[in-house]
């Protein structure tokens, strides 16, 4: 299969902190990748790069074969004007660790908010597609709410809606479950294996690791901004090469 | 001191209660507040003999008020005065809002340029401010319209265009400008910086996220902020009165200037004023309630 994600040698620092520190990467299309690591090992960093929210200082991402916020033109990257940058990333879902649902909008009007912007799909159809994904995600008596009247449970799968209706690629989840209460965990985690089943291809930052040994077809283990080891769950999560695996995993595990 | 504190209850043996009877109905005596009735007591005296003042004291001559609170030289006179304060929010609030995305822009040009502006529109006294727009035509004889340092296409004399109305305009919302500029970019930072990166996430143009997702955010912060200074501009065009401009406070100074009724006179001014900022802060609180949709405070 064709990759989706190609990431080659990316660093990146915050002032004097080296966050990255030369990651390379392939996420396969219809794969689902699973990146675990302790706070601060850069894997939402990482995950950032790949829609250009952060910027890279060397190095370069792909997806689906197009360089992501640059253009290419002999042995020079240009960076792209904000506007391509934007085209680029309604292919690209993300779903954040906070949600960050728009507080004065519906849950409607947040899903269709996107579409009708970026996409210049009529609000009918918007409309009408929006509330398919909150049948989904099992919320379609919530399309007149406002987030603030979800659970935390409910709100992430808000989100979730929201990133599938620009009918993105590629989807990245940057720790979807870690603001949760834990009794929410599981209605949230469900919706992600649901998508990972119909062979939506993802990148999931998170840190569990039942979910990963279920849903990933690829573990990653990141630390101190470098890749450790990744392979299939059953090698990582069950006989890890490297000592600092074996010993985050005796820790959350 | 410990820092930390076993609960007392752990070791001690659980008490038995007595043991349960027939609860008897207890009824429930608030407390009593002695202090709060004698401050009670006390303001409506106060109150009652300024009311009283009011009424009796013949110096206020309520008859005089009656006559002129609504003639047809002060309405027109409360006319000039909305209409200053309304040319001067909006037109202070627009440029307000340009200097406000200009300091939160990554240009350290377009940022030190608003700040400069902000620095010097908020140091130099309105009236002083005023008085220098009025007397344009002395630094500026005409104006061209054209290519910057170029010929120009369209040309105006200084003294038509720039009037004594359209100086207060200008002076008002310049005046205004930096305030308000200061009050949006604190609206803007008050919103997350979350919203933006969902908003960049999902690919809403660069425009329509600052009208869509950031500004009515942002409107939460602004709206108490910005009612203070349009009310505050408001009876700030009193100060216009120094450009014999017919608004409120100058035609009632011309009119006690003819018949010598100072007193009831401020008061017809006052009463307008007092009303007047009433409606507004009526218009606020409905236009607060708008944009407080999906909020829980």
């Amino acid at each position: 299969m064709s990759a989706m994600v190609d990431i080659r040698s990316v660093t990146k620092s915050f002032g004097s902190v080296e966050v990255l520190r030369g990651i390379d990467l392939t996420v396969r299309t219809g794969e689902v990748t699973v990146v675990l690591g302790p706070s601060g090992s850069g894997k939402s960093t990482l995950l950032r790069t790949v829609n250009h929210l952060e910027k890279v200082d060397s190095g370069q991402v792909s997806v689906d074969g197009q360089l992501v916020g640059y253009r290419r033109s002999g042995d020079k990257l240009y960076e792209l004007r904000e506007r391509d940058i934007l085209k680029q990333r309604t292919h690209i879902g993300f779903v954040f660790q906070n949600f960050h649902l728009f507080p004065h909008l519906t849950v409607l009007e947040n899903i269709t908010e996107a579409p009708v912007a970026a996409l210049k799909r009529s609000r009918k159809d918007a409309e009408a597609a929006a509330r398919r994904l909150l049948e989904r995600v099992g919320l379609a008596d919530k399309a007149d709410a406002y987030p603030r009247q979800l659970s935390g449970g409910q709100q992430q799968r808000v989100a979730i809606a929201r990133a599938l209706a620009l009918e993105p690629k590629l989807l990245l989840f940057d720790e979807p479950t870690s603001a949760l209460d834990p009794e929410l965990v599981g209605e949230v985690l469900d919706v992600i294996k649901d998508l990972a089943q119909q062979g939506t291809t993802m990148i999931v930052v998170t840190h569990e690791i039942g979910f990963a040994r279920e849903v990933a077809d690829t573990v990653v283990f990141m630390d101190d901004g470098r890749i450790v080891e990744q392979g299939p769950p059953s090698q990582i999560l069950d006989a890890p090469r490297h000592e600092r695996t074996r010993a985050f995993l005796s820790k959350v595990l | 001191m410990p820092l930390t504190s076993d609960a007392p209850a752990a070791d001690a043996p659980e008490r038995a209660g007595p043991p349960p009877t027939e609860a008897p109905a207890l009824k429930v005596v608030p407390v009593r507040h002695p202090a709060r009735w004698a401050a009670i007591a006390l303001t409506a005296v106060v109150l009652a003999q300024f009311a009283h003042g009011l009424v009796t004291n013949p110096g206020w001559e309520w008859g005089v008020f009656a006559q002129f609170f609504t003639t047809e030289t002060i309405l027109r006179a409360v006319g000039t005065t909305l209409q200053l304060t309304l040319y001067g929010t909006a037109l202070g609030f627009l440029l307000g809002l340009v200097l406000a995305f200009m300091r939160l822009s990554d240009s350290p040009f377009l940022k030190t340029v608003a700040a400069g502006y902000i620095w010097v529109f908020r140091a130099v006294p309105l009236i002083v401010q005023l008085l220098f727009w009025f007397n344009l035509a002395y630094l500026y004889k005409r104006i061209d319209i054209g290519i910057p340092f170029g010929p120009g296409f369209f040309s105006f004399d200084t003294v038509n265009l720039v009037g004594a109305m359209s100086a207060a305009v200008l002076g008002l919302a310049l005046h205004q400008a930096a305030y308000a500029a200061e009050i949006v970019r604190g609206g803007v930072l008050a919103v997350d910086d979350g919203q933006l990166a969902a908003a960049a996430a999902l690919g809403i143009p660069r425009l329509r996220q600052l009208r869509r997702i950031v500004l009515p955010q942002a409107m939460r912060a602004i709206l108490p902020n910005a009612a203070n200074e349009v009310i505050s501009l408001f009876k700030g065009t009193s100060i216009v009165s120094v450009m014999a401009i017919g608004e409120l406070f100058y035609q009632v100074q011309v009119v006690y200037g003819r018949n010598g009724r100072v007193v009831p006179l401020l008061m017809v001014a006052t009463v307008w004023y007092v009303l007047l900022t009433g409606a507004l802060s009526v218009l606020q609180h409905y236009i607060e309630r708008h944009f407080a949709k999906g909020a829980t405070r």
